[in-house]
């Protein structure tokens, strides 16, 4: 149980893929100008990692170290195609706006990482669940970075939302501010960087709380304690 | 040594096979549901610039591609043709940008057959820059539809142009080659159509109904 628990903590925070591992930039700078594009293709992504950690864990037992890579790439070219085509006969529109980063998602070095560096060593049930937390991390963070661009970047927060959710979703458009020009700098690429250089510092500040607090709590100073911790962590 | 190289490489092309076969599927799976997802997106942006309701026609499927060096484009793309019981009412040409900041703009101007314009969109993707050239999307700012209701008539050459250029068209604030670009090729577009209108709605008619064509 303790080892699903940590796959679940790796996936959304310790191992996270945007914050921690720092993978699969150029789709999340390019596309996260919105919350519909960021979580179309967050979706997508989790898809794809899903399909591909079943997949390499399933047939991990036949496949030996020197075609592995290859065929892990099959693996993931074919269900990245599979995936757009998908999108473009149920979501055609938001297919045309992320256009070229859907089948980039085959080079997205995090797939390829959980497969090899997880889904090939581990039995197929903790594989489904890496795919779909580590996903779900990349996730979040896209709709973060998105949501913030989007407001500061267009002064809206989730508009267009009927490209995923279909028509029910056509009024969640809120405006936050009104005749808003945009923060121009924030629509284009840099904000992206900024955005997410903003996200990982923030994770950063809570980790090192988080580790004070642990640390309080492991060596309470006890009324005869005499020793005085100078330097180094507990171990 | 060489019987796990011909193990490896039948075993890489069983892989090659079997990841082939599951695009294969799923390419013909979804096949007819996105031409109806392509149709049903090409529709709304046909309608959209041509007010529904004037004419009776199937629009959709009363097509002819075009090409011409006032259009601007590199290859052949489809014009469409709306017509009131039977005559010719109005047409919708593609047109292209070449000159914008970022390269090619696509886009599809809608002209009732006097050569009034009724409607001008963008195609995406383009590559203008997000936040000042993308105004030229409906979705970002109504600037495009400052083009609807002109034409060579109401409009004399000099005026197609941006209001920097001496014409009468707005520019975006911060983006001035983008509306240049854009106002340049409907311009080349109006004045195509002028040209070539009997023609365009004579050959599609042509196309649409090879029976009625009289064999020489």
């Amino acid at each position: 149980m303790s080892d699903y628990s940590n796959i679940i903590k790796d996936g959304l925070w310790n191992k996270n893929v945007a914050t921690v591992q720092v993978l699969g930039l150029c789709p999340l700078l390019a596309v996260t100008g919105s919350v519909v594009n960021a979580i179309g293709l967050g979706l997508a992504t989790t898809a794809v990692l899903l399909g591909s950690n079943t997949v390499v864990s399933l047939i991990r037992g036949g496949v030996n170290d020197a075609i592995r890579l290859p065929v892990f790439v099959m693996v993931i070219a074919a269900l990245t195609t599979c995936t757009e085509f998908i999108m473009q006969a149920y979501t055609f529109e938001l297919y045309q706006i992320l256009g070229i980063f859907i089948p980039l998602i085959v080079t997205n070095c995090c797939i390829l990482g959980r497969a090899d560096g997880f889904a090939r060593k581990n039995p197929v049930l903790p594989s489904i669940l890496d795919g779909l937390v580590m996903g779900l991390g990349f996730m979040i963070v896209l709709i973060l970075l998105g949501a913030f661009r989007e407001m500061l970047g267009q002064g809206t927060l989730f508009s267009n939302m009927d490209l995923i959710f279909g028509s029910a979703a056509e009024n969640w458009s809120i405006k936050i501010f009104d005749n808003f020009p945009g923060i121009l700098f924030l629509a284009l690429p840099p904000g992206a960087f900024f955005g997410l250089g903003l996200i990982i510092a923030i994770k950063n500040i809570i980790d090192d709380k988080m580790d004070e607090i642990k640390e309080q709590k492991a060596s309470p100073v006890g009324i005869r304690s005499k020793r005085v911790r100078v330097t180094g962590h507990i171990t | 040594m060489l019987k796990s190289i011909s193990k490896n490489a039948a075993l890489l092309g069983l892989f090659a096979i079997v990841t082939t076969g599951l695009v294969a599927f799923t390419s013909t799976a979804t096949k007819e549901k996105i031409v109806e997802a392509q149709h049903q997106a090409l529709e709304k942006a046909l309608l959209e610039i041509l007010p529904d309701g004037q004419h009776n026609n199937d629009l959709l499927n009363d097509y002819m591609e075009v090409h011409h060096p006032l259009l601007a484009h590199k290859n052949p793309q489809e014009a469409f043709f709306a017509r009131k019981d039977g005559q010719p009412y109005a047409a919708i040409l593609p047109s292209n940008a070449p000159e914008g900041y970022g390269g090619d703009i696509s886009l599809i101007v809608g002209l009732r057959y006097d050569g009034t314009i009724t409607g001008v969109r963008v195609i995406p993707p383009h590559s203008e820059t997000p936040g000042l050239g993308d105004k030229i999307e409906i979705a970002k700012s109504n600037w495009i539809l400052g083009f609807n209701g002109k034409s060579l008539e109401n409009t004399s050459d000099k005026s197609w142009k941006v209001k920097k250029d001496g014409g009468e068209f707005d520019q975006l604030t911060g983006a001035t080659i983008t509306p240049r670009a854009v106002v340049k090729a409907i311009h080349n577009t109006l004045k195509y159509f002028d040209h070539n209108k009997e023609q365009l709605f004579r050959d599609s008619y042509a196309l649409q109904h090879p029976k009625k064509q009289k064999q020489p």
